[in-house]
């Protein structure tokens, strides 16, 4: 197997917490992986995007090459859209509906949905609205891990097991929030998917 | 098996604590910080004490390491690229002096320039130094190639150079680690005829240098980081350092039989390029950053059948990536999605609640008021106040640059010359320029934005600050009615509008510390204090 995954969303936005419980959890099932991150400049309210590749032998680049990514992930719409030369045919979009506005020319919600709907099957995810009903908005991250969980190749319960082990330090609460962020986010995913 | 998952820059760290470095040296810069952070982080867990605090530049840093391994102990010296240069008289001439106690240092290159204000390639330092280089192209090459590069530097008694890019220095994989090895005891090399360099003895080791070169070359043809992926065909590719990845990647992907040979250790391996060269007609050079080897294999005169970034095979700048080696090797490029017309650019900015918000929208009061208004500025997150909405500042060139040039134009007749420089930056490169203010009484109001930290790179610990910064001041010889502080923040604005006008007013050099801690490093502060109460 090999899954290619573009993290997207701003500086501050918190993927890599998402790509920290995808690895986690991929180290653990023995397979290889390759996450590239942006660190510096960028952090600052810019967009950044994560290149994370997940596979059962051996993996030479640490980015993925244009048309052959088979999940983005974003946290934010816009965000989803500017890494779409990445996405392979059948490949799938995952997004968070809120966006970040820390621009002036930000385009209309419509325009941005419209885009969105040009992709295979795109799943838009209330992920801060599912997370505060998980217990808090903090969580919409697991809410967006959940809601891609089918596609990343990974089994959920050893993603849920990947938080239990990310978020254990701050308690036993904090991590049974999240794994009820990361599972709405599944539940919203698999009703998209017996819809369709 | 029992693999870590760590960055490329996490690797080299965990490399180096593993072969008994008793010192790393650094001063923050992506993408090089997170070496030093990790050993900051994980010495404790070693049985003999490991130095690691930050130092004031990457001058300072290198001497220092120098000095450790004078002393006999394994020494670290980590930059970004352009901190070389800071630091390139001290490695020029420890590659005359040559090294006791391992020396290695670690330059992490931007190409892409992603953090960057170039994106100058380290190997050709290497080569200027005439020093092994080693470029490793995997987080695990990373760890086992720092370890091996201390031995190497102990048995050739020279420093080594690694060289990686942003992309290796900041992406994961899982890394295997060996045995830690014990530090080196205490062993001061008592050799002045190498370390004192009189002319007499500069000329003596310069040729001792010179006379070691062929030696490089053997250890290169025999160095692990140099092999040959055996292929057919009448193409090969010569892949340096990442690049190899990228060239494998295109290779597997679409069922490539090529010969390529995978170089990451310099000076080059003359024995197996030679035989690359006589068995193919054609070479496709595969290097992450400038196309140094590609120049010089292809001569002054030119040769037809080496291709690369000099004939438009690979493009001439930024960083290599699987597409751009595909099309270099013949392969279409897939029908792709496009990014829609109605993404827009998403630069980074200021942290709402940042004090250099505040500081800014001060200074732009002031110097709105002025026909001329040219704010020279330099590196940190307040060069993030050159972008809307403040277009504050008007120059960022290099470290400490903004003292030195608002002087330079203060010279000139230009008034006001006012320069913008962070703490860390401030001590980095700034107090000199501000000496030399001093010294020619130059009319330049200098603004210190003072938050406590290196603030860019991700909060690490600035060597002055608070009141040693007004000490720093003072004993260089600013006028205490001409060293000002303010507090950036809304309530005080107009305050703060009137002082910078006094001193912008003053013909001398007046210094005004802005002085409010940063977010960032606040709030961290406070979750690490309700995590351990």
């Amino acid at each position: 197997m090999q899954t290619n995954i573009i993290l997207a969303g701003v500086g501050g936005q918190g993927i890599l917490t998402i790509a920290a419980v995808i690895d986690l959890a991929a180290l653990k099932c023995g397979l290889t992986i390759r996450q590239a991150e942006v660190h510096g400049m960028s952090q600052r309210g810019g967009a950044v995007q994560s290149h994370l590749r997940i596979s059962d032998h051996e993996i030479f680049s640490d980015l993925i090459a244009e048309g052959s990514a088979d999940l983005i992930l974003s946290v934010e719409p816009l965000e989803a859209l500017r890494y779409l030369p990445f996405l392979s045919p059948e490949g799938r979009v995952v997004t968070a509906t809120e966006p970040f506005i820390n621009m002036e020319s930000y385009p209309a919600m419509e325009e941005i949905t419209r885009e969105l709907h040009r992709t295979n099957q795109p799943l838009l995810v209330n992920a801060t609205e599912l997370a505060r009903e998980a217990g808090s908005a903090r969580t919409s991250n697991m809410v967006m891990l959940g809601a891609a969980a089918p596609f990343t190749g990974i089994a959920p319960e050893e993603l849920e097991s990947a938080i239990g082990q990310l978020f254990g330090a701050k308690g036993e609460e904090i991590v049974a929030m999240n794994i009820r962020a990361f599972r709405k986010g599944e539940a919203l995913s698999q009703l998209q998917a017996t819809a369709s | 098996m029992n693999k870590q998952l760590l960055l490329g820059a996490e690797a080299i760290a965990l490399g180096a604590l593993d072969a008994g470095i008793s010192g790393v040296y650094a001063y923050p810069g992506t993408p090089s910080t997170e070496i030093t952070e990790y050993i900051q982080k994980n010495k404790a867990r070693r049985a003999q004490p490991v130095r690691s605090t930050w130092a004031a530049n990457e001058k300072t840093a290198y001497e220092a390491a120098l000095g450790m391994s004078y002393a006999g102990k394994r020494a670290l010296v980590c930059m970004k690229h352009v901190g070389l240069n800071v630091a390139a008289d001290a490695f020029i001439n420890s590659a005359i002096t040559g090294v006791n106690g391992g020396l290695v240092v670690a330059v992490a290159d931007d190409p892409s320039m992603h953090s960057s204000q170039n994106e100058q390639d380290s190997r050709v330092y290497g080569k200027f130094a005439m020093v092994p280089v080693v470029e490793p192209a995997s987080q695990q090459e990373l760890y086992d190639t720092t370890r091996d590069a201390f031995d190497l530097s102990e048995s050739l008694q020279l420093p080594v150079l690694l060289r990686l890019t942003t992309r290796l220095a900041h992406s994961r994989a899982g890394v295997e680690a060996k045995a830690p090895r014990e530090q080196n005891p205490l062993n001061a090399l008592y050799a002045p005829e190498r370390f004192v360099l009189m002319p007499h003895n500069a000329r003596r080791q310069y040729n001792h240098l010179l006379g070691m070169q062929d030696r490089l070359e053997v250890l290169s043809e025999h160095s692990p980081l140099n092999r040959l992926i055996p292929g057919t065909g009448t193409t090969g590719v010569l892949a340096f350092g990442i690049a190899f990845n990228y060239v494998m990647e295109v290779r597997e992907a679409h069922g490539l039989s090529f010969p390529l040979f995978k170089i990451g250790q310099y000076p080059l391996p003359r024995k197996q390029i030679e035989d690359l060269f006589q068995s193919c007609e054609t070479i496709l050079v595969a290097e992450e950053g400038y196309p140094v080897y590609e120049e010089l294999l292809r001569g002054y005169f030119g040769n037809k059948n080496i291709h690369g970034r000099l004939d438009g095979a690979l493009p001439r700048a930024g960083e290599l990536n699987s597409d751009s080696v595909a099309r270099a090797l013949g392969i279409e490029k897939k029908e792709l999605l496009t990014v829609p017309e109605i993404v827009v650019n998403r630069p980074p900015e200021l942290c709402k609640g940042c004090g250099h918000r505040d500081m800014f929208e001060a200074l732009n009061t002031v110097m709105h008021s002025f026909s001329e208004h040219h704010v020279f500025s330099d590196i940190g997150c307040y060069t993030l106040g050159a972008l809307p909405p403040f277009n504050a500042i008007h120059t960022c060139v290099d470290m400490g640059a903004s003292i030195t040039m608002a002087k330079g134009a203060a010279d000139a007749g230009l008034r006001p010359a006012v320069a913008v420089i962070g703490d860390s930056t401030f001590t980095h490169s700034g107090m000199t320029g501000l000496l030399d203010a001093l010294n020619d009484r130059s009319a330049v109001t200098v603004i210190i934005a003072d938050n406590d930290t290196t603030a860019m790179t991700g909060g690490q610990n600035s060597s002055a600050n608070g009141s040693r910064l007004l000490a720093i001041c003072r004993g260089l010889g600013v006028e205490e009615q001409h060293l000002r502080t303010i507090i950036p923040l809304k309530s005080h604005l107009e305050e703060n509008i009137a002082v910078l006008r006094e001193e912008i007013a003053w013909e001398g050099v007046s210094v005004v510390i802005a002085e409010r801690e940063c977010i960032e490093t606040a709030a961290r502060k406070k979750r690490q204090k309700v995590a351990k109460p």
